[in-house]
C-alpha cells in the first residue's frame, strides 16, 4: 500500500466548469440511473484536469455532493487509486517505471537524471516550478523499456543521452514528441521481424 | 513456427491501419450475423470445443465461464465486463490490441455480449493507457456510426452499449472482483468467491468478466471453426497467443505464436537472443510477475504452455516473458518485484497486506548480504503464511515469485547472508526475550 499526502494549502471553493459540467452529465448516463456512484472515478479525474493534475479536498466534498455519495467514500477512491493527485504536480509530471523489465533495461538510469535535472526527491517541483517526477510501478510498456511517461504521452526506447535531451525540452517549456526513441515501429521486433512479412510488404 | 495465415493478430505491428475498413478486409465483421442467427447455444458450444482458456491469467476455460450465467434474463440484467486492466509487470499485449486491433475486440464483445443475454459491455481500462483508450474510444463511435453496435447491431435485433470505463494505477483491480468494486465507485478491494460473478457480479447482476485477449480471439474462432484453433497447440492448451519477450533480449518484442512453442525458440527467433548470447541467460520469468522463474537448465527444454509450466512449478499466466542474464543481481531482481506487490497490496487481508512488505524488506536486506542465515527459511516460511490466506490470489502472486527465487537460487542467497544470527549467541539471560538486541550498539 502506498501512503498518499494531502496538501497543506487548499482552495476554498470547488466547482465544475460549464465544459465539464456537461461532461460530467454525459458520464452518468453510461451507468444505470441508481448507480451513479460509479461515475466517481471518471469525475475524479476530471476534476483533476480543471486543476492543473490535482485534486483538492474542495473538490472531494463537490464530487460526493454531486453524486449524492458520503464525502468519505470519494476521500476513500480517491487516496486508493495512485494516479489521482492530491498534491500540486508540475505541468509536465514524470512518471519513471522502475519495475524489474524496465529496470533490467536501466530505469535507474533514468531517476538518476531526474533527480539531477529536475529534483532530488520525488514529487517536488523543479527550480522553474514547471515539472515533476515519480517513480512508479510498471507502466505496461515492458517491450519498449526503459520507458517513461509525461502526462499522458509514453516515451520508450530510452537511455541516457535521450532521456537527457526530453528532460532537457521539458524543462524549457517545450512538449517532446511522445512514442520510441529508437525509431522502431510499436513492438515490433527492432531489425529482426520474422512474421506477417507479406503483410508488411503487400 | 507459426504460418502467417493462422495468425490472429494480423494487424499486431499496425502495418495496415486500424479503421473498420482496413480492419473488415482482414475478414473483422464478416458475416457476423449469421454467427449470432445460429444461437446462442451454437456460439458457446463452438467456444467450449476450441478449448479456448482464458488468457488473463488463471487460463480457466473460457466457453464453460460463459455457460455459467443464466440462460434467461430474469429481473437482473446481464453485463459484459472486459478486463483491460493489463499491469502485470512483463506483459503488454493487451495495449497492442487496444491499439491496433481494437475491431476484433469490438466484435468479440458484440458476440459474447449475445451469447450471454448482456445489452451492456464496460471495458475496463488502466488509467495510464490514456491514449490507448482514446484510440479504443475512436473505434467504437466508428463502429456505432456503420450500426455494428448500439440499436439493432449488425441487423441482429439484439442492442449493445459499450462503455470505457478508466481505471487509476491500481493493479488489484485487474482481479476481477476488484475490478467490478471499482466499476461501482467503491476502492478496488477483491470480493469472496462464492458467489461467483457469473451470477451476483455487477451490481448484484450475472455479469461475466474476460480478458481482453480471450474476446478479441472468439470472432476468428467462429470465423474459421473450433477444429482450426484446437488443431494449433496441444491438447488442452489449444490456440495461439501473443507473448511479450522483456528484458535482456537483443529484440524486446510482442509476437503471436502457437501455445507449446519452446521458450529457447521464442527468445532465439523472436527476440534475437539473450544479450550476451545463450549461455549468458541466468534465469527467466515465464508469465509475468506473479509466476516463479526458471533457471536456465529448465529454460533449454521447457514449453510454452499451462500444463508445462504448472509442471516446473511455475505457470504461462500472461505470458509475459522477462529475461533475465547473468549481468543481473537475481536477488535485486526479485526485491523489485516484491516491492511492485508491497505497493500494489490493496491492504484488504492481513497476510498479504503485512507479508508483501515483510518479503521485501528481506529481499533488499538480502540482496545486500545483511540478512542472518536463519532469514533464508524464515522468508520461505512468511510466503507459506500468505499463500492460500488470502481473499484474492494477490496472495499467491505475491508469494510464489519469492518461492521460485527460493526453489532455483537458493545457493546464491545462503552464499551471500552466510552470518549466523545474533541469538545464538545466547546471554542466558531468562527473563529477557530480546536477547540478540544486546549485540546491537544501540539497543
Amino acid at each position: 500500500m502506498s501512503i498518499k499526502k494531502i496538501s497543506k494549502d487548499q482552495p476554498d471553493k470547488f466547482e465544475f466548469s460549464a465544459d465539464n459540467l456537461l461532461e460530467a452529465k454525459k458520464i452518468l448516463e453510461r451507468y444505470p440511473k441508481d448507480k451513479k456512484k460509479s461515475a466517481v472515478m471518471a469525475l475524479l479525474y476530471l476534476a483533476q484536469n480543471q486543476n492543473n493534475n490535482w485534486i483538492p479536498l474542495a473538490a472531494i466534498k463537490y464530487i460526493g455532493k454531486f453524486l449524492e455519495m458520503p464525502y468519505i467514500k470519494v476521500y476513500e477512491v480517491a487516496t486508493f487509486y495512485s494516479m489521482y493527485n492530491l498534491t500540486p504536480v508540475g505541468k509536465y509530471f514524470i512518471q519513471v517505471c522502475t519495475t524489474t523489465p524496465c529496470m533490467l533495461r536501466g530505469a535507474y538510469e533514468l531517476v538518476n537524471l531526474c533527480k539531477e535535472k529536475i529534483s532530488k526527491n520525488e514529487n517536488e517541483l523543479s527550480k522553474n516550478q514547471n515539472c515533476s517526477w515519480m517513480e512508479v510501478e510498471c507502466l505496461g510498456a515492458c517491450i519498449n523499456a526503459p520507458m517513461m511517461q509525461i502526462n499522458n504521452d509514453y516515451y520508450e526506447d530510452l537511455d541516457k543521452e535521450k532521456t537527457l535531451k526530453i528532460l532537457n525540452e521539458i524543462i524549457n517549456n517545450v512538449t517532446p514528441k511522445p512514442g520510441s526513441y529508437r525509431g522502431r515501429s510499436n513492438s515490433e521486433p527492432e531489425n529482426n521481424r520474422k512474421t506477417l512479412m507479406e503483410i508488411k510488404n503487400a | 513456427m507459426l504460418k502467417d495465415q493462422d495468425r490472429i493478430f494480423t494487424n499486431l505491428y499496425n502495418d495496415k491501419g486500424t479503421d473498420v475498413e482496413a480492419s473488415k478486409k482482414r475478414g473483422d465483421w464478416n458475416n457476423t450475423k449469421e454467427f449470432c442467427e445460429k444461437g446462442k447455444d451454437w456460439i458457446i458450444n463452438e467456444i467450449k470445443s476450441s478449448e479456448l482458456r482464458g488468457r488473463g491469467g488463471a487460463g480457466f476455460p473460457t466457453g464453460l465461464k460463459w455457460s455459467f450465467c443464466p440462460k434467461e434474463i430474469s429481473n437482473r440484467p446481464h453485463y459484459l465486463v472486459i478486463n483491460a486492466d493489463e499491469s502485470e509487470p512483463g506483459t503488454c499485449k493487451d495495449r497492442d490490441i487496444l491499439r491496433f486491433e481494437p475491431q476484433k475486440l469490438i466484435e468479440g464483445c458484440f458476440i459474447a455480449s449475445y451469447a450471454v443475454n448482456a445489452h451492456v459491455c464496460y471495458i475496463y481500462i488502466r488509467g495510464e493507457y490514456f491514449n490507448e483508450g482514446k484510440k479504443l474510444q475512436e473505434a467504437i463511435d466508428e463502429a456505432y456510426e456503420k450500426k455494428l453496435i448500439g440499436k439493432n447491431a449488425c441487423g441482429t435485433n439484439w442492442d449493445l452499449d459499450i462503455y470505457i470505463h478508466y481505471g487509476a494505477g491500481a493493479y488489484i483491480c485487474g482481479e476481477e472482483t476488484a475490478l467490478l468494486e471499482s466499476l461501482e465507485g467503491n476502492k478496488g478491494q477483491p470480493r469472496l468467491k462464492p458467489p461467483f460473478p457469473a451470477l451476483i457480479g455487477l451490481y448484484g447482476c450475472p455479469t461475466i468478466i474476460n480478458n481482453v485477449e480471450t474476446i478479441a480471439v472468439v470472432p476468428t474462432i467462429l470465423r474459421r471453426g473450433a477444429k482450426w484453433f484446437s488443431s494449433l497447440g496441444k491438447p488442452k492448451n489449444t490456440g495461439t497467443k501473443i507473448f511479450c519477450i522483456s528484458g535482456n533480449v537483443n529484440n524486446p518484442c510482442n509476437v503471436e505464436e502457437e501455445m507449446g512453442i519452446p521458450l529457447k525458440d521464442l527468445i532465439q527467433i523472436h527476440a534475437g537472443g539473450v544479450t550476451g548470447g545463450w549461455e549468458n541467460l541466468q534465469a527467466v520469468i515465464p508469465g509475468g510477475s506473479s509466476m516463479p522463474l526458471l533457471p536456465k537448465k529448465i529454460c533449454e527444454t521447457i514449453t510454452m504452455d499451462f500444463d508445462s509450466l504448472i509442471k516446473e512449478k511455475s505457470g504461462l499466466g500472461t505470458a509475459g516473458i522477462v529475461v533475465i542474464n547473468n549481468d543481473q543481481d537475481i536477488i535485486k531482481c526479485m526485491a523489485r518485484i516484491a516491492r511492485f506487490y508491497k505497493h500494489e497490496s490493496c491492504g484488504q487481508c492481513t497476510p498479504c497486506r503485512e507479508g508483501s512488505g515483510w518479503m521485501w524488506r528481506m529481499l533488499e536486506r538480502m540482496g545486500k548480504g545483511e540478512a542472518s542465515k536463519d532469514e533464508v527459511d524464515m522468508l520461505m516460511d512468511v510466503t507459506k503464511q500468505i499463500e492460500g490466506h488470502t481473499i484474492c490470489a494477490f496472495g499467491e502472486g505475491s508469494a510464489w515469485p519469492v518461492q521460485g527465487l527460493l526453489r532455483h537460487f537458493k545457493k546464491e542467497i545462503e552464499k551471500r547472508n552466510n552470518f549466523n544470527p545474533l541469538i545464538e549467541r545466547n546471554k542466558n539471560i531468562p527473563y529477557l526475550v530480546d536477547q540478540h538486541l544486546l549485540d546491537k550498539d544501540n539497543a
